[in-house]
């Protein structure tokens, strides 16, 4: 692994930790406090510095330092997890996140983010002072109690013992004392001398001397053992942090060969304990028989029975999320796409190979097909569930943007999620945050009243936002709803009317008049805020849906509240299509846009210059595609009418010949054809042609553009031109 | 052009001296195109026009699975669209989109009146491109071979096939329309 894919894998990690860290903050905020939240918030913050500061990002260790530092006093409850403190964490959230993302474009953090971070940092500093200043006068109490706890030096404690064939191995004691010298400063150093036999036999080859070493180090355990390294089979060493508990003192003292009295004597003029401590040690190893190490610790201090649990509650908990994350595996969405795009083919040659198959009427040929066509399906929709995701994760974004909002709007708002375990591709979920967000606000700004008007109306001072996702037949829904005042019927409709975008004498349904409000430039907000009213917010979703071939509704009742549902396609990549042909070439038409298909009958044909129909008394604009498209050639003597409907427009198409229904494999246009308007895509039929697909949305709005003039289209767009 | 020219053959010096090209019957005129980004030379057969487009797109071929613009030369130069006939091919070439650094190679079939050999051509047998008289721009030419006492012109495929500009030429003959 190179340190670019390391460091891309840490910025993957560092996002999500990020995310969980948000969502655990808005827990807590939202009263679900508990352990579990704020050490996971811990945790992450932890995480993220510790990867940090494997890559050198010191920028990123620096800040996080400081945040895990108050962090860590939340959690061991010096402090608490107020608002004031929630709201500063979401904003550690956020720099770091943009901090992240610098190290993700493998940049430097702006002026503007550093200045921004310097502020945060120095709120956090104001937590980490006040907390000394107030710990100061409590500070001899927590002593008295601390000798159950931890022990008064500041300093390492390291208990050697060398084995005796250390000197024939070619080691020598000194020179590791020495090394450790360069880590830190010994403080004291007390040689043991007890396993020095009588002159006559000593053997000057072998090592019997132990050393008591108090160690002043910034160095963790891990490189203090490290310096060890070499000796450590046949050696013993004891290493025991600063501030160890008095009871792994007792153990050491325990476990070391010598005299148990004298070590402690030892022990105190190291300095490692002080003579009170050693007294406490003693009377505690006295009390009774030996007892595992983790019974003395926690008897001796009752209160940390709890906290004991609770570690090991956490380090299963960890252990738990770890054998979870490893049944998971994170594979390149590209990868996924490749194994897509060759099932795609896969079942285009199966459909070549069952045509084939047909022609030459051989039966067995046929079954195997017919076999292999299935599997090959089956095949596909694994593969397409491979790129399904759950929308949950989109939706808990979510929860941020309506606490920040709701402070903003100065609006007491709840949001409600459900569905969130439905899948759908993962293109859509990436696209389909903006136009979401777009509606959560606007419900949230106009829909939900404020508190009193709320109060007047006799529904619950508490607005609630709810999104909602499922399945339906093939597609997936998503709905935002609220249970504010509801859109005004008349208001919209007096608007639309004023921006002459409906006659006033227009007779228009419920549903037709709230569409009215996805048109550009449409607004009934009387003031304009800085989160929407702008009329701007409303087209801009319907094209972001329409453009993942989605549609978009709106159920409402006034004073009820609002429903929005957007209804969108389960993949990108595959549609169920109509084939027409317009002489030699081949058109796909999206299905589900397609309504009927009628013959285009003779005296309809002649009379052709009016580019209308009369469909059973209405109107049905229609297009030539052999003329849009240039095509050369003679039109067929039978030419068909395929009606399509596009966001409540009706259009006609005219073609040469209708193919029927196929299944088919979107393939991008690429980069030569990107621009070209009116085609959405390639597709390869079963005979290994090539055919289009229409992107029928353009094609329509190209006729309309084209014939300004002639009025063809009785619907609203073509008027607002007038 | 022509400092270029040297440059390569200076780097050329180096590593090989001999390059092979594949050369091909345009509109009577032989024409080629170093080897080394021609992928395969497949049948002409099976296009699905794209309507609107400029005469130089011919249209789009599948090859197995892929879908692939195919570029008719003749039209790209300026002369009329090619005839397809018996010997007809389509030359798939893996071209280098020019503007950007990493390795964005798009894959792009190149309709040809008949396909003739491959050639060894020594770099010193290469001269620049003349200012004009080719009939053809200057910058779709990489040099003149001397094959045999005539000239063969040497395309530079990442030019004459440049995604970009084919990108916008389809844009514009939609916007046209």
């Amino acid at each position: 692994m190179n340190l670019d894919e390391a460091l891309h894998t840490f910025v993957v990690e560092a996002r999500e930790l990020l995310q969980n860290m948000e969502e655990s903050l808005l827990d807590i905020e939202r009263g679900m406090a508990d352990d579990d939240a704020i050490n996971a918030i811990f945790r992450a913050a932890h995480t993220i510095k510790g990867s940090a500061g494997l890559f050198g990002l010191d920028f990123v260790v620096e800040f996080t330092h400081i945040a895990e530092n108050v962090l860590d006093m939340v959690r061991s409850g010096e402090l608490k997890m107020d608002g004031a403190m929630t709201a500063l964490m979401l904003q550690v959230c956020d720099h770091l996140n943009l901090l992240v993302e610098c190290v993700a474009r493998e940049a430097l953090p702006e002026a503007a983010d550093a200045s921004s971070g310097k502020a945060l940092t120095d709120c956090l500093m104001q937590y980490l002072g006040s907390y000394k200043a107030a710990a100061m006068p409590v500070e001899s109490e927590a002593r008295v109690e601390s000798l159950g706890g931890g022990v008064e030096s500041g300093c390492w404690h390291i208990s050697l013992r060398f084995g005796k064939d250390v000197l024939r191995y070619g080691m020598d004691p000194l020179s590791f004392i020495r090394y450790l010298g360069k880590m830190g400063r010994i403080v004291s150093i007390h040689i043991l001398t007890d396993g020095v036999p009588r002159l006559s036999e000593i053997d000057p080859e072998s090592c019997y001397l132990g050393f008591e070493i108090s160690f002043e180090s910034d160095a963790d355990k891990a490189a203090i053992e490290g310096v060890f390294e070499f000796v450590r089979e046949d050696c013993r060493i004891g290493i025991l942090p600063p501030h160890s508990k008095i009871g792994e003192y007792l153990a050491l003292i325990r476990e070391l060969p010598e005299d148990e009295m004298r070590l402690g004597d030892i022990l105190v003029e190291c300095g490692t304990l002080t003579a009170g401590e050693l007294e406490e040690a003693l009377k505690i190893q006295n009390a009774g028989e030996p007892r595992p190490i983790g019974e003395v610790l926690v008897e001796q201090s009752m209160v940390q029975a709890p906290v004991v649990e609770a570690a090991l509650e956490k380090q299963k908990q960890v252990r738990e999320s770890r054998n979870s994350e490893n049944s998971l595996i994170r594979v390149d969405s590209a990868k996924l796409d490749q194994l897509i795009n060759l099932v795609g083919e896969l079942i285009i040659v199966g459909s070549s190979a069952s045509l084939i198959a047909q022609k030459a009427a051989m039966g067995e040929l046929l079954e195997v097909t017919s076999t292999m066509s299935r599997m090959v399906e089956e095949v596909r929709d694994t593969a397409l569930s491979l790129r399904m995701v759950q929308i949950g994760a989109t939706f808990n974004r979510f929860q941020r943007v309506v606490r920040d909002v709701s402070r903003e709007l100065g609006k007491d708002i709840r949001l409600v999620i459900s569905g969130a375990e439905t899948e759908l591709d993962k293109t859509v979920v990436e696209k389909i945050g903006d136009p979401l967000t777009h509606l959560v606000r606007n419900s949230m700004d106009h829909g939900i009243e404020s508190a009193p008007v709320r109060e007047a109306r006799g529904k619950p001072a508490q607005g609630t936002l709810k999104l909602n996702a499922y399945h339906d037949s093939g597609s997936i829904v998503i709905e935002v709803s609220d249970d504010g005042g509801g859109l005004n019927r008349e208001k919209i409709l007096k608007k639309a009317v004023e921006k002459g975008l409906v006659q006033p004498d227009a007779e228009l349904s419920d549903k037709e008049i709230y569409q009215l409000i996805f048109e550009a430039g449409f607004s009934t907000a009387d003031a304009v805020s800085n989160l929407s009213g702008r009329g701007v917010g409303m087209d801009v979703v319907r094209r972001n849906i329409q453009d993942l071939r989605g549609t978009i509704e709106l159920e409402s009742r006034e004073g009820m509240g609002t429903t929005t549902k957007i209804r969108l396609p389960l993949t990108l990549s595959i549609i169920d299509g109509f084939l027409v042909g317009v002489g030699t070439s081949s058109y796909v038409i999206p299905l589900d846009m397609v309504v009927e298909c009628i013959e285009l009958d003779a005296a309809e044909r002649e009379s052709g210059d009016n580019g209308y129909i009369n469909l059973r008394g209405e109107v049905l604009p229609f297009v030539r595609l052999r003329e849009l498209f240039e095509v050369e050639g003679m039109a067929s003597i039978r030419q068909n009418v395929v009606v399509v409907q596009y966001a409540g427009q009706r259009a006609g198409f005219v073609v040469d010949t209708l193919e029927g229904e196929l299944q088919t494999v979107i393939k991008p246009l690429g980069r030569v054809f990107g621009g070209v308007r009116g085609i959405g895509g390639f597709t390869i039929l079963g005979s290994g042609e090539v055919a289009l697909i229409l992107d029928v949305q353009r094609l329509v709005q190209q006729a309309t553009d084209r014939e300004l003039g002639n009025n063809a289209l009785p619907e609203i767009a073509s008027e607002r031109k007038r | 052009m022509g400092a270029l020219v040297k440059a390569e053959r200076a780097n050329r010096a180096e590593g090989q001296d001999l390059q092979q090209y594949l050369t091909f019957m345009l509109g009577g005129e032989v024409f080629a195109i170093g080897i080394l980004a021609i992928k395969e030379i497949i049948e002409y057969g099976q296009m699905t026009e794209v309507p609107r487009m400029p005469a130089s797109i011919r249209g789009v071929i599948n090859l197995r699975g892929a879908v692939v613009p195919v570029i008719d030369l003749s039209a790209r130069f300026g002369k009329q669209a090619t005839m397809v006939g018996k010997r007809t091919c389509i030359v798939i070439i893996e071209v280098r989109s020019d503007l950007e650094a990493e390795e964005a190679t798009q894959v792009v079939g190149v309709m040809v009146d008949a396909v003739n050999e491959v050639l060894d051509i020594p770099c010193d047998e290469i001269e620049p491109a003349p200012n004009f008289g080719a009939k053809i721009r200057a910058d779709f030419i990489k040099g003149m071979g001397k094959v045999e006492g005539k000239f063969v012109i040497i395309l530079n495929a990442d030019r004459v096939l440049s995604v970009d500009e084919m990108a916008e030429l389809a844009s514009a003959g939609a916007i046209a329309a």
